[in-house]
């Protein structure tokens, strides 16, 4: 049962990173860019963290672990840019 | 027992994810984009961890799995407010429905009949 459950969920989560990346393809402006970026990692985050769980595997979480500081700090350095320079 | 557990929580967790990303698309601006991505993603990220927590169950994976949750609990909201201050000074149209505009009334001067919130100066 718990192999269904994974299988579906990992599909579920594939799905949502296609969805966001529409709004990573069609963003009028780069915050929306930015947000759909931030929607990727913690996407990213959350497949890891299913895997790890339904493998065992423990080392996938440290993975998991380094995606979400990664994810974090390009956020910030991403809107640091955006407050210099002018959106587009 | 803990299967189910495992089973319902990855399913939540994996259907709050989609909303955040359903929300991010049809959403009509950055800033309300911004909301639907960063407190659904949290729920749904806070169900995935407890779920393979539950599924693991030694004492190791669980520790990793809490520094996961309270590091995207703790950043989520600081990177949603880094993002928002980022694009509202960069001026990013905001979406014409918008009824509150707390920065710009107070640029615009005190008025005497407006009533006074938090940062109502």
């Amino acid at each position: 049962m718990l192999d269904t459950v994974a299988h579906v969920t990992l599909v579920m989560l594939g799905t949502a990173l296609l969805v966001a990346f529409v709004r990573l393809v069609k963003g009028p402006t780069l915050p929306d860019r930015i947000v759909a970026m931030d929607l990727f990692g913690v996407l990213i985050v959350g497949l890891i963290v299913v895997l790890a769980g339904w493998s065992g595997v423990r080392a996938t979480l440290d993975a998991a672990i380094v995606v979400a500081l990664v994810g974090f700090l390009s956020t910030v350095a991403y809107a640091t840019y955006v407050e210099r320079g002018d959106p587009q | 027992m803990t299967d189910i557990a495992t089973a319902i929580l990855w399913l939540a967790g994996s259907v709050f994810a989609l909303l955040a990303a359903v929300g991010v698309v049809r959403m009509p601006d950055v800033f309300t984009r911004m909301q639907a991505s960063t407190k659904a993603s949290t729920l749904g990220l806070a169900c995935l961890l407890i779920g393979a927590a539950l599924q693991m169950g030694d004492f190791a994976s669980f520790i990793r799995a809490a520094s996961i949750g309270a590091f995207v609990l703790l950043t989520t909201p600081v990177s949603g407010h880094v993002i928002a201050r980022a694009s509202y000074f960069a001026g990013v149209p905001l979406w014409e429905g918008t009824v509150l505009d707390e920065r710009r009334d107070a640029k615009a001067g005190p008025a005497q009949d407006r009533p006074r919130g938090v940062a109502g100066l």
